[in-house]
């Protein structure tokens, strides 16, 4: 990939000062894996702070969706083809000139299965910090304090604060879930993409994380996909529905659920397929 | 159908459970598969069994300090193998330190930052194609490319770049494989904190892949210990009793040493042959059950 250049860190400081309204705005995205067609002219605007839920059929291209805003579908090359305008806090991030790096930094992911990585909880949370610290300086307070303030801000403080040094992978999955969300803190994230991050988890766990989630909107704007009808209604305040590529509908959660304005939509929530 | 309802309760018996001719048919064969390929099996391990058993029963009682440890005499019917052993190791060394850095990063580039295009799937063809090129045309190639034209003479230079070649790709594919049994997620992980593929690389992909990469590079050892057709005609000499003292020297070596005393020196009593047999297949035995250790000593470390 070419060499890039940076945009600078004040800018986008500089937006968070303007204090836009909105946190994504996503006008008549299209999106093409070769010649298969996944998004048509999708629009999308996400209130800042809000949770968002993204629900349809499986291949309806949510999760390809969630993955245009931070640009993930990327890795593939040039075999995927976006057009349209995506807009993070009025940041064009479609743009040449956005480094990916710095993009992945506001716009963090938890993704279906929980990854941490294979380092230890401490090293786990401390990853994406010590990427995108500017000095080399290692200051183990600082250091502590990020842990701390992470960990406590997913409610996981107080089950790992004895066992920091070990292995991340031997955590429950609902631990691991947390981590992951954790670990993506430390670099202030203004959006939180998750893509059914409580798909593997159990309904104890699932709980436990849409009660995360709520906790953490205001402070983060997340914008979740979900194959959960009752998730998206328990822990979202707005909800989109897509099918077959095309955004249906997009509304305040209770409005979709209680009187969807499109056939499709209520015949989905009603669970006719999908 | 042999199968009706109620069958049990006519007799009283569970009937119902009762094998029908088709379960004994699936049984029987089942049964044959299992013997067939069990027999496959011993077939396999059988000859290994029978080599090394030969070996040390003919070869061990050679095996002594003063084998190992001391010159060939005699015109080479009598004495030890010392300098073949140390001239082995040579080649081994200087083979690692030309084949593993290469190997592994030509690896690295090919697992993880090279496009899935026509260009990349020639080059792991070629790589494919170079581990089934016969080592006799890799020595001539050595010949003509470190002896004659790089300048190096036979040396052990020219016959450790032969065989680093030669183990190139044996040391690319574990590399390789080792490289991409490291799971997807981790790499997305890291890429969706805004890390770079280097900054992945180093800190997850690699010191989670280096087990398999230390499996490769020792059965690369192995091979490049028991090799003979490479390093005839570019570095080992048919009697060179001197230890070497730089890369430019010619030496013996264990595989080679074996050859000649079993085809070129007259009179060389069994013995030694096979205690020089032995000693090889011991070191390489040895390097293998090495890196097996190694390899379940850092697969206990994993927790995914």
């Amino acid at each position: 990939m070419k060499q890039k250049t940076i945009a600078p860190w004040t800018t986008w400081k500089a937006a968070l000062v303007e204090d836009t309204a909105l946190a994504i705005d996503i006008q008549n995205v299209s999106l093409w894996y070769g010649d298969f067609q996944a998004l048509f002219e999708v629009d999308l605007q996400v209130k800042r702070g809000s949770i968002t839920a993204l629900i349809g059929p499986s291949g309806c291209g949510k999760s390809t969706l969630l993955r245009a805003v931070n640009r993930m579908n990327e890795r593939l090359g040039d075999y995927v083809r976006t057009t349209g305008e995506i807009h993070v806090l009025d940041q064009d991030i479609l743009s040449d000139d956005v480094e990916l790096s710095q993009l992945r930094r506001h716009v963090g992911m938890v993704f279906q299965r929980p990854n941490p990585l294979p380092l230890s909880i401490q090293d786990n949370v401390l990853f994406a910090h010590r990427i995108h610290r500017a000095d080399e300086k290692f200051n183990k307070l600082e250091e502590d304090e990020i842990v701390e303030n992470a960990l406590r801000r997913v409610l996981l403080w107080d089950e790992v604060k004895d066992r920091l040094g070990r292995e991340a992978t031997g955590l429950s999955l609902e631990e691991q879930q947390k981590l992951c969300i954790a670990r993506l803190l430390p670099v202030k994230p203004t959006v939180i993409l998750m893509d059914e991050p409580t798909s593997a988890l159990d309904p104890k766990a699932t709980a436990a994380l849409e009660e995360l989630i709520w906790e953490l909107h205001g402070d983060y704007t997340i914008l979740i996909v979900t194959h959960n009808m009752a998730q998206a209604r328990r822990a979202s305040e707005e909800t989109a529905f897509m099918l077959l590529g095309r955004m249906v509908e997009h509304g305040v959660t209770e409005q979709i659920f209680l009187a969807p304005q499109e056939e499709g939509t209520a015949d989905y929530i009603e669970g006719r397929y999908g | 159908m042999t199968y009706s309802e109620g069958d049990g309760g006519v007799s009283g018996q569970s009937l119902m459970f009762a094998a029908t001719p088709l379960n004994m048919r699936n049984h029987r064969l089942q049964w044959l598969f299992r013997a067939l390929f069990g027999l496959m099996t011993l077939i396999l391990v059988v000859p290994v069994g029978i080599i090394f058993g030969v070996l040390l029963v003919r070869g061990g009682p050679a095996i002594s300090f003063e084998f190992l440890f001391s010159y060939p005499s005699d015109g080479m019917t009598a004495g030890g193998i010392w300098p073949a052993l140390v001239g082995t190791m040579w080649l081994v060394a200087v083979s690692l330190i030309a084949s593993v850095p290469v190997g592994v990063a030509a690896a690295i580039y090919l697992s993880e930052y090279a496009p899935d295009n026509w260009l990349t799937r020639g080059i792991n063809l070629a790589i494919i194609n170079l581990a089934g090129v016969p080592s006799i045309v890799h020595a001539l190639f050595g010949v003509g490319a470190f002896v004659i034209f790089a300048g190096f003479g036979t040396s052990i230079l020219a016959a450790s770049l032969t065989l680093a070649v030669m183990t190139l790709p044996l040391v690319i594919v574990a590399t390789r494989e080792s490289l991409q049994a490291v799971p997807m997620a981790f790499r997305e992980a890291c890429w969706n904190m805004g890390a770079t593929r280097w900054q992945t690389i180093r800190t997850v992909v690699l010191p989670n892949a280096i087990s398999g990469i230390l499996t490769g590079v020792i059965l690369s050892v192995s091979r490049t210990a028991g090799e003979t057709a490479p390093i005839m005609f570019t570095g080992a000499a048919f009697f060179f009793p001197f230890l070497p003292s730089s890369v430019f020297d010619q030496t013996m070596a264990m595989a080679m040493h074996l050859f000649v005393i079993s085809t070129a020196v007259p009179g060389a009593p069994d013995e030694l042959k096979y205690g020089t047999a032995l000693t090889l297949i011991t070191l390489v035995l040895l390097m293998n059950a090495a890196s097996i250790w190694f390899r379940s000593y850092l697969r206990g470390k994993k927790k995914w």
